[in-house]
């Protein structure tokens, strides 16, 4: 039985005990529900779950175990010798699971046990068999290989037999136990409602459980690297100069000079334009105005950055290029930081300006007032008042489009470069975290060699960069803000 | 004499005096920058539009030849069975030669002057997809051997370029792959009306083509991966973050737990989306073992992305909905768990749905954290239809965007800005749909 159908048969015992477990509510009072704890549908959805839950929770659990516990067992029938030099036993499994997948391919295609039997038994042919199949296998099977490939097999057929049979037992008994409770005092919903209150929290901690996932999985990986690669090099060493095959610098600042310098240009841009379009917008814009303009510049929002990044590479890196870069006599790069932060600040222009909107809006009208009353024009008031007045959220707004401008991805991908150096020039390709982070993990990638491990490490970087500017960018907020009221 | 004692006198209504002006002139300077700033990311707006539409437009638009082919039945069915495994023996070479000798006929026919070309440089002209299209075609519908197949056969990638501006005389000086004499010919074609510009279908429906044959690539396998993707955020994102939310907002105690809890939630939307790619590529595909390139890799991730998002949103519409109505509810004799489902939720219900469909939004355009998990590999299958599909390698509309910037061939460039006027379509779709709801369900209390 497979796991799918599995779960639909458990699904539709759950359904069935549902209409049971709601007659026999009925029953239990001869149809008058007045005289019940709670509805009949509770009593139902009661019975439903403990037909329901124990067993799918058993099946997942099975599904997590079996493999683990399978792999284990047929790993001891490759012996030492069947692992030829330059392999691992990892490698060879790999290729005993493949078969296993290839020889069900060859069941699925009509193939019987006998015929199975007998190509076990005879490597070279199940190797012909399996690329008729178009089950490309690198080297010659090994007879033991074949031989494991076979007892997996038979595992995992017996281990989804008796996955199915406990499952439904589970369910059963489940059933049959609830349904005895199902009397006219049976507090039902009680039942349910704590069961739901489960799966409410149960889902609020998804997100822990994602911040858990995230840390553990960058922290872990990166002390894999550092035990490959030295952590003092990483940290100070000012090249970064990857060499699969070992003998790499791999030199965090150049990257970090990139990261930052990039950053630094997109914030020159959004801030200004930002915090300015903001303040026209809440101090000046009329009602028409404003109700037009704000979408507008909501949409930019919006953009994926995918879109901005294809902007920097087929128009603003040309334009940058032909008009300043080569005139200034700068550098030809097509892609450069300039680029980059350009069209990065674009994109964070409607970050800043509605975070400052939503800040210049708090402060209190009657401060404005105040200052009208003693003559100040409209611009001395957002100068001397409203701006100090709202300068801590501002001050935040700016560290939190920092944190999204070090974090991302597809702008600095197509827009800055790959070429990692530490120079000042702004029309010269440089290359960033989050650029070399891609670069280290996307193709094949072997995950023991330092050159693709410091993607981690990278990462872990970044992770704290952007967290360590959120934080701050709160705590700002918090211990600054004016309360008024 | 008057006009004298007037300028003499320090300010006036009438007459401002220097610090007056000073004030007033730097009044109007603020709001010019203020008006220049809005202008400035409105201009930007216009641009990043405008270059996308204009590099991209022509992606939709195609050059064809249209040309009657005789399916000869001695040539591809030479058992004369109709028996596609025997048929499959003919490959694309031998199709490839009814097409050349239909195309040299058409050509006479119309009376185009091939200047003696070279039967190779001539069929230069048409996709190198041709044959293996009408050979698809045979084999799929056995029964047109013996008739006489009007073929719509695509131009080469560099042909429509000449069409479309791309590609000119000069630069195919310098080119392998055309040569002057090929693209004056091809005027020639455009002239007697031969080779017509059509809307570009396959654009749409094609899977991703290899680096030689851009004009046949196609986002039909990025489409399909990123509506499976959707489809797992959706059924995923929508119930979970629904969940949280009530929970955090009306039931949580107030305690470490919860706080850690909203504190958690508030950072995840902050942070950086290629860390999301990360983590998938440590958990999901190396712990455990989730196939790369699987729209069901990127729909996990897309939704732990997605869900704070929708928390966010949620929390918000639930907190709209007016304690009275909890009160009430709770007057009559609910529990606390019916009071919130029965009413609280119904009730936030438009909030709740506009939120999800701006988080579906942000996760189409979502790409850094699915490079890292294989979606960038050349994907030339379609997935199959759901569930297995879910587990079939496939593309992502951003993601075969930045594919396509990173190959040679300028013709992708086009592909790439028109991929990106289908994915803004869909982004434009989504958020109307949001606004509508909003709009019409929205309810003031």
């Amino acid at each position: 039985m497979t796991v799918g159908l599995l779960s639909l048969v458990l699904l539709g015992l759950s359904a069935l005990s549902f209409i049971l477990g709601r007659q026999k509510a009925l029953a239990s009072v001869k149809g008058d529900i007045r005289n019940l704890h709670s509805l009949p549908s509770y009593c139902g959805a009661g019975v439903a779950l403990f037909t329901g839950i124990p067993a799918s929770l058993l099946m997942i659990i099975w599904l997590l175990v079996q493999p683990v516990l399978i792999e284990s067992h047929v790993t001891d029938m490759i012996l030492p010798e069947d692992i030829d030099t330059g392999s691992t036993r990892e490698l060879v499994m790999s290729d005993v699971l493949r078969i296993a997948k290839g020889v069900d391919v060859l069941v699925a295609r009509g193939a019987d046990e006998a015929e199975i039997t007998k190509l076990i038994n005879n490597p070279a042919a199940l190797k012909t068999r399996l690329a008729d199949a178009r089950i490309a296998l690198a080297a010659d099977i090994n007879p033991h290989v074949a031989k494991a490939a076979a007892a997996y097999r038979t595992k995992v057929a017996t281990g989804n037999n008796w996955l199915a049979v406990s499952t439904l037992g589970l369910a059963v008994a489940g059933f049959l136990f609830a349904l005895m409770q199902v009397k006219s005092t049976f507090r039902a919903r009680n039942v349910v409602e704590a069961f739901v209150r489960v799966l409410l929290i149960g889902a609020s901690s998804v997100a822990v459980l994602t911040t858990l996932g995230i840390i553990l999985s960058l922290v872990f990986e990166s002390w894999y690297f550092f035990q490959l690669y030295p952590a003092k090099n990483f940290f100070f060493s000012l090249t970064w100069a990857p060499k699969f095959g070992g003998g790499s610098d791999l030199g965090i600042w150049p990257l970090l000079w990139g990261t930052l310098y990039v950053s630094f240009i997109a914030l020159v841009v959004a801030v200004p334009v930002g915090l300015m379009a903001a303040i026209y917008l809440s101090e000046y814009a009329s009602g028409r105005v404003r109700s037009v303009t704000k979408p507008v510049l909501e949409v930019l929002a919006g953009i994926p950055s995918i879109v901005y990044g294809l902007f920097a590479l087929m128009t603003v890196g040309p334009f940058l290029r032909d008009w300043f870069a080569k005139p200034l006599g700068l550098g030809e790069s097509l892609s450069s930081v300039m680029t980059a932060g350009v069209v990065m600040g674009i994109m964070l222009i409607p970050y800043v300006s509605s975070l400052s909107d939503d800040i210049i809006n708090a402060v209190p009208r009657a401060l404005r007032d105040g200052s009208y009353g003693l003559g100040a024009t409209q611009s001395e008031t957002v100068k001397q008042v409203v701006f100090p007045a709202a300068l801590p959220g501002i001050v935040g707004a700016i560290l939190m489009a920092a944190s999204r401008a070090i974090g991302e991805t597809m702008i600095v991908v197509l827009g800055a470069g790959a070429a990692a150096k530490l120079s000042l020039n702004p029309f010269e390709a440089m290359t960033t975290v989050t650029v070399k982070i891609v670069s280290q993990l996307t193709g094949d990638t072997e995950f023991s060699s330092p050159e693709t491990l410091v993607a981690f490490a990278l990462g872990l970087t970044l992770f704290v960069f952007t967290l360590g500017l959120n934080i701050l960018a709160l705590y700002i907020v918090r211990k600054y803000r004016e309360q008024y009221e | 004499m008057t006009k004298a004692t007037f300028r003499s006198r320090k300010a006036s209504l009438l007459v401002p005096d220097a610090r007056t002006k000073a004030r007033n002139a730097s009044e109007r300077w603020f709001r010019l920058t203020g008006i220049a700033a809005v202008s400035v990311g409105i201009l930007a707006l216009v641009f990043l539009l405008g270059s996308v539409l204009d590099n991209g437009l022509s992606a939709f638009r195609q050059t064809h030849i249209e040309m009657a082919i005789p399916l000869d039945e001695t040539k591809l069915d030479v058992s004369g069975k109709r028996d596609p495994a025997l048929m499959a023996k003919v490959t694309t070479v031998g199709y490839g030669k009814l097409i050349q000798a239909s195309f040299q006929k058409m050509l006479e026919d119309r009376g185009v002057d091939t200047e003696k070309i070279k039967p190779n440089k001539l069929m230069g002209l048409l996709s190198k997809k041709a044959a293996a299209d009408l050979r698809d075609m045979v084999l799929a519908n056995p029964d047109l051997i013996g008739t006489t197949l009007t073929f719509n056969a695509m131009t080469n990638g560099r042909v429509d370029g000449y069409f479309k501006g791309r590609v000119t005389l000069e630069s195919a000086e310098r080119d392998s792959n055309i040569s002057p004499e090929q693209l004056r010919l091809a005027q020639r074609m455009a002239d007697a009306g031969v080779i017509r510009t059509k809307f570009n279908w396959a654009f749409l429906t094609n899977p991703d083509a290899s680096e030689l044959r851009p004009e046949s690539a196609g986002l039909g396998v990025a489409i399909l991966g990123s509506a499976y993707m959707m489809m797992i955020v959706l059924v995923l994102s929508l119930p979970i973050g629904v969940a949280a939310s009530i929970y955090l907002e009306e039931m949580a105690p107030k305690n470490i737990w919860t706080d850690f809890i909203e504190i958690n939630i508030a950072n995840l939307a902050a942070v950086p989306s290629i860390v999301f790619g990360i983590l998938a590529l440590a958990l999901f595909v190396n712990f455990l073992g989730l196939p790369q390139s699987a729209p069901i890799l990127g729909g996990l991730v897309l939704t732990l992305m997605t869900l704070p998002t929708i928390i966010i949103a949620t929390r918000a519409s639930l907190k709209a909905v007016p304690p009275s109505i909890r009160d009430a509810a709770l007057g009559v004799g609910a529990s606390k768990m019916q009071a919130i489902f029965h009413h609280v939720l119904p009730l936030a219900m438009p909030g709740i749905l506009t939120g999800t469909i701006l988080g579906l939004a942000r996760a189409l355009g979502e790409s850094a954290p699915l490079l890292l998990i294989g979606m960038v590999a050349f994907v030339k299958d379609y997935p199959s239809s759901p569930p297995n599909g879910f587990f079939d390698p496939a593309s992502a509309l951003p993601v075969q965007v930045y594919n396509w910037t990173q190959r040679s061939d300028p013709a992708f460039a086009e592909r790439a800005s028109g991929a990106i006027i289908v994915l803004l379509l869909f982004l434009l779709t989504m958020n109307s749909v949001a606004i509508i709801l909003r709009r019409r369900f929205e309810r003031h209390w």
